[in-house]
């Protein structure tokens, strides 16, 4: 079978995910300005510890080889480790994101004796000016307080995970130098307008010039440098960068929120792409095979406005989720389209008729409360 | 190692294989490679590696004709290259 009939059977759909990602919480200790599920505060409907452990059983049983864990902060959750060690226990390998604030000395020995296990510490910067202006006051020191606990436990080669914007793009040599330095390896990947990051997108992401650094970035370093797949709308500028080269919405990824609600995949946490609970009758196995999104979303997809582009074949039209979040239609030009028929698209669309994420577990702004007793 | 016919070979014990409609995926836990098995024959053959002494018996055992070998070969030594199977 040719690659090319590969891709259009994964596009069909596979009878379980390859990639699931899993947020075990909404809460979080930090507050990202692009966190893609707008975490901050636990929702008092998270799933229970026998609720986390009859999902692993079930991914267990429909072979899924791993399940990328994040949130939130899922190390906030006092049975993180009941939940990992069950996961692991049971053939279902674990990798797991985090911003290192609870992975102090003590937790870094117990994870690095754990079998199955992989860890993505996050870093936006490879200076506390650049990082902490995106993931908050102290989250760089965080970050690199918990990779050194890593590396001196001998967990191994963890990874870094970078996400790419207008002020972190030049510092790529820097995060594959400090990845070399600590036996890791980089993960980089794309800025998605989800979540908070609805908000954000328009000020931190890549610019066109910046857009052709990445990708020449990433030829450069091939298989080398992870980037889960995420920068395939990049592949209109030439060679093809490694990977599937797909969107994997509903096909062969897809995400599981805190309470258990089943989407199409990470980035688009919104009404319109969620599919249905775990805890219905028939669990996720049903919502996998037979959600009427998930089977709408294995059908071929119209090219639409990009039908004449010559460069559709290898960007196919890009992200949807980047195209939903800024309002454009699905079936046309990715924002970031590097050919910049986004761009002309995104002047269209005024602001106050781009969807907003939903839900939002945002911590409630703080007002400033005047003295008690001042004049 | 390079597997030829002659060779004895095993799935790595620390992969698994999923069955899927094209053929099946293979994981590797250690590495973490994804592969994909693109045939229903290729899974058959690899996953019943362990139960033959060479590659060639493994074959012939799954009643896979004799001018397809080659093609088998190249794939079984590919999967050797990612360290799904063990050459022995």
């Amino acid at each position: 079978m040719s690659s090319e009939t590969l891709v259009e059977q994964m596009k069909g759909g596979l009878d379980a995910p390859i990639c699931l990602t899993w947020e075990l919480t909404y809460a979080c200790n930090l507050e990202c300005v692009h966190c893609l599920s707008s975490s901050g505060r636990r929702d008092p409907r998270e799933l229970s510890t026998e609720q986390c452990i009859a999902v692993i059983d079930e991914l267990r049983d429909l072979q899924v080889f791993y399940v990328n864990i994040g949130g939130g902060e899922p190390m906030i959750r006092r049975d993180f480790f009941d939940i990992v060690g069950h996961a692991v226990d049971n053939g279902v390998g674990v990798k797991f994101s985090t911003n290192g604030a609870f992975i102090d000395g003590r937790a870094a020995r117990r994870l690095a004796s754990m079998d199955y296990l992989d860890i993505q510490v996050s870093l936006d910067g490879t200076d506390a000016a650049t990082n902490d202006a995106v993931r908050g006051a102290g989250s760089y020191e965080t970050a690199m307080r918990a990779m050194r606990n890593l590396s001196d436990a001998g967990f191994g080669p963890f990874k870094i995970s970078v996400v790419v914007t207008r002020h972190n793009v030049d510092q790529l040599d820097g995060f594959k130098a400090l990845a070399d330095s600590f036996g890791a390896q980089l993960r980089v990947t794309r800025l998605r307008p989800a979540g908070r990051g609805a908000d954000s997108w328009h000020r931190l992401h890549p610019t066109n010039p910046q857009q052709r650094q990445i990708y020449e970035w990433l030829l450069a370093h091939g298989e080398n440098v992870l980037t889960g797949d995420s920068f395939f709308h990049l592949n209109a500028l030439g060679d093809p960068l490694p990977g599937l080269n797909m969107c994997g919405a509903g096909r062969v990824v897809c995400l599981i929120d805190p309470v258990g609600d089943v989407y199409a995949c990470p980035f688009v946490i919104h009404d319109e792409f969620r599919a249905g609970n775990v805890l219905a009758p028939g669990g996720f196995t049903s919502v996998w095979r037979g959600s009427d999104l998930f089977r709408s979303l294995r059908e071929p997809q119209s090219a639409g406005a990009c039908a004449s582009c010559g460069a559709y074949d290898v960007c196919q039209g890009g992200c949807m989720a980047a195209k939903f979040f800024t309002g454009l239609p699905l079936d046309g030009p990715d924002p970031e389209c590097v050919g910049g028929d986004g761009e002309v698209a995104l002047a269209a669309v005024p602001v106050a008729l781009a969807p907003r994420p939903s839900p939002d577990h945002s911590k409630p702004q703080r007002a400033a409360v005047p003295a008690a007793g001042g004049n | 190692m390079t597997a030829t016919l002659d060779s004895a070979c095993t799935l790595h014990p620390r992969v698994a294989v999923r069955p899927e409609p094209f053929g099946a995926l293979a994981y590797h836990y250690d590495n973490r490679r994804l592969v994909f098995l693109r045939h229903p024959d290729v899974v058959r053959v690899v996953t019943s590696l362990a139960d033959h002494p060479s590659l060639r018996a493994a074959l012939e055992a799954n009643g896979i004709a004799e001018e397809r070998w080659p093609s088998f070969v190249k794939a079984v030594d590919s999967l050797a290259s990612s360290e799904i199977v063990s050459v022995l």
